[in-house]
Parts: structure tokens; sequence; C-alpha cells
């Protein structure tokens, strides 16, 4: 790792304060992606600020709408949570199986969506279920924060404080995983929300990132059901292919994996 | 970049209180191994995967390998080397070798340390499948797990009977 400086902001105010104050600065949540990247020097930020112990990036609260997670709640926080298991049990579950145990310790929802890596799991969660970002500047819909792989709609000096999940009626996530590394080949979220609006959205083999599938969209809308998931192809041409998967190994994975998100959900 | 950001990190380790000046870019585990001599905590594949380097932070488990020492400063860290009482194994280490949880013990610190956290998080009644998918995290390369597992079971339900014993 090359040298940097490392500050703990305790305050929104004193982290964006520093963050104009670096050269070439960070924020930090739990560091599970950032310091692997910066050990492996691919990244060498000036100075990393991080933004775990600020008071207003923590707390959930659960109301008859929303689950409203701060963005330095860790995965552990999130997966261990009653109110949420009570009302988004597809959430808690999709927490609890991001990395290991030690990394849940430690990751937090505001870095995985801030780094929106194309594996990751959260960001399927907050398209399917019509997630709101709040940020230290604006509030996006979770439609337009996601704006290509490792991008989003944040500015450099642009803190997630916390995220809106309105509950859906149902919903359940799936993921196909690289036995080594256990990161999403592929991954699925589905979910009916309260206005009856069916979402799907697909990480870990987008091109660009996390994207939703209108045609299965509209397939679940008159039926959800796992056949209707099974019967809509989705084609390769913007699918990730790797060595772990081609491109048209993961688009079959697709509607396998919706199918099954369908079931875990409750469709028949 | 001029010069090196050096940052004073206080910690408590395995119930001691220590103060180090140490380089901002400094791992958990570096200062625990280098600094403090504790190479209980050992390093195995440097990125995340392996669980060689789990410890306690705050009672809750952490790869040091993936930390910054100022990331946990002023926090409670327990290694494996804060386990047993003086000759007294924890009962998740007398499980281990009870069980023969181990081969060349080069993972044992991490599996033992995550073993502790399963068992505080899961409590006595733990499932295998449960202790299989928490050790996803943990890479052993000697035992094919199943020893690890009967280890961490048993000693789950010995910890459960004489709680408060976790590790803290």
């Amino acid at each position: 790792m090359f040298s940097t400086k490392y500050a703990r902001a305790n305050s929104l105010g004193d982290a964006l304060e520093r963050m104009r104050a670096a050269e070439d600065g960070k924020f930090l949540g739990g560091g599970q992606t950032l310091l692997a990247t910066m050990k492996q020097r691919l990244a060498a930020p000036s100075d990393v600020i991080d933004l775990t112990k600020i008071p207003d990036l923590h707390g959930i609260l659960v109301n008859e709408h929303d689950v409203i997670i701060g963005a330095a709640s860790t995965h552990a926080v999130v997966a261990d949570h009653a109110g949420i298991a009570a009302t988004i049990p597809a959430l808690s579950a999709l927490a609890a199986n991001i990395g290991d145990p030690a990394v849940r310790t430690m990751g937090t929802l505001g870095g995985v969506l801030a780094n929106n890596d194309p594996a990751a799991d959260y960001p399927a969660a907050a398209l399917a279920l019509r997630a709101t970002i709040h940020t230290s500047s604006a509030s996006y819909p979770a439609d337009d924060y996601f704006t290509g792989m490792f991008d989003t709609a944040l500015d450099e000096d642009e803190v997630i404080v916390r995220v809106s999940f309105p509950i859906p009626l149902r919903a359940a996530y799936e993921k196909f995983r690289n036995p080594a590394s256990r990161y999403a080949i592929c991954g699925v979220m589905v979910a009916e929300l309260s206005d009856g609006t069916v979402r799907v959205a697909v990480t870990g083999a987008g091109a660009d990132g996390v994207f939703r599938v209108p045609e299965m969209e509209a397939a679940l809308s008159g039926n959800f059901a796992p056949d209707a998931a099974r019967s809509v192809a989705v084609d390769p041409g913007d699918i990730l292919a790797d060595m772990h998967g081609s491109s048209e190994y993961r688009a079959h994975l697709i509607p396998v994996l919706a199918a099954r998100a369908v079931a875990k959900a409750g469709g028949a | 970049m001029t010069g090196e950001s050096v940052s004073e990190v206080n910690l408590n380790v395995n119930g001691q209180r220590v103060s180090r000046d140490v380089e901002d870019r400094t791992l958990l585990v570096s200062l625990l191994r280098d600094d403090l001599g504790l190479t209980g905590t050992h390093i195995g594949c440097d990125t995340s995967q392996c669980g060689a380097c789990v410890v306690h932070v705050d009672g809750e488990p952490v790869k040091a390998c993936s930390v910054l020492a100022t990331q946990v400063a002023d926090t409670t860290v327990t290694t494996i080397e804060g386990l047993a009482d003086g000759d007294g194994l924890h009962p998740m280490q007398a499980a281990f070798k009870a069980h023969q949880g181990l081969q060349c013990g080069f993972c044992t610190p991490g599996m033992i340390m995550m073993g502790i956290a399963i068992a505080n998080r899961h409590g006595g009644a733990v499932s295998d499948a449960t202790i299989r998918h928490e050790l996803e995290g943990n890479i052993c390369r000697c035992t094919g797990y199943h020893a690890i597992v009967a280890a961490i079971g048993d000693a789950a339900r010995q910890m459960s009977q004489s709680a408060p014993l976790a590790a803290q």
C-alpha cells in the first residue's frame, strides 16, 4: 500500500471539508473493497476519510411504508435487525449472504452502493425495491443512481447518508455464487411492490452493472409465477463474460434465478 | 506525496492497553504481528479470502489483513493469544484439540477466532449447516473441514452452558 493519510470524520460537514482539502481523497466505509484495492496499488488516495463514525450515517428506522437504513450500517447489523426481518426479509437474507462474517462486520451499505461493483448484491435490492439513495446533497431514485460499472450519480465529494427501501408486498433474492470467491456470477432480486408493480433487477451479469429486465417484469406483472420468469429469454448481447462464465451462460442464469426468486417470494 | 502520515493508535489488546505510533497505512495484522509480537494471527492470502488473520474487534470477527490499525483505534482486540487462561485452554481451543480440528495448524488461529464468533452469534444449538456457511471466509487446505465443524459445534454447546466464557 502506498502512503496515505487517515482521518476519522466526526460529522458530515467534517467529512466534506476534509475531502475538499485533500489532494486526492477517498471516502472510507468498511474498507472491504477499498483497502484491498489500495493494497494492490490499484488505488492510491492521498487521504482516506472514514465515514463510519458519523452519527448521522447510523440508525435503522422501520415505519409503515419504508425501511430507512443509515449508510454506515454494516451488513451484520442489517442482517440481524428484527424490524428489517419482519418487513423485508429478502433484504435481511441478502445482507446475511454478503461475503463472510468478518466482511459483514466491517462492510457497509453506503460503501457498497458508492462503489457499485458489478457483482455486488445491494445494488440489485436497491433497484428492485425502488429504493431512494439520500446523500449529503441530493436524493436519487435507484433508477437514476446506478449509471454504469463502478459508476454512480455521486460526485467525488458527495456522501451517501441513508437509503430508503419501500416495503414490498413480497420479494426475494437468489444468487449463483462463484464457488471460490463466493461473489455473484449472477444474482436476481424480484419484488412485487406495494402498488403491485413488479421489478426484476440483475447483478453480476450486466456489462454496465446492475440492470432491470422489463420483459420479465411485464411477464410477472400478469402472472407472478416461476414459469413466467423462466419463459423470458435474455439477450446475451449486453451480458458480462469472463473466465467464470460466458455471456450466454449468465444470460441463461437470469431466468433460472428469477424463477427461483419468484418461488422463494411465494409466487406459484 | 511528502512525508509519511503517522497516527497514535490506542487499543486494548488481550486485556492490555497498548499505544503505538503507526503509519496510517499500517494494517491491523501488521500492528499485531510486527509491533506487538503477537504472531499467532497469521497472514495467509493477504487478500481477505483465507481467514487466517481473523481476530475479534469489540467482540466481532474481523480480517486483520483488511482493516487499518487506525480504523479500529480505541477498540478492544482479542487475538488467539488472548484466549487461554494460563494453561487452561478456551473451550474452542480444547475442542479443536479433542476433535483434531487441525493438521498443519496454519489456519487454526483464524478458525478458532471465527469458531468463537459463530458460537457467540448462534449459541449452543448451532447446526452444522450454519457453521459451514459461517466458515465461508476461512480456508483450510488440510482437514477437509469435518473435524473443524465438529469442534466448533461441540465448543458452542459447551460455551452456551458456561457463558460468558466467550472472548471479549
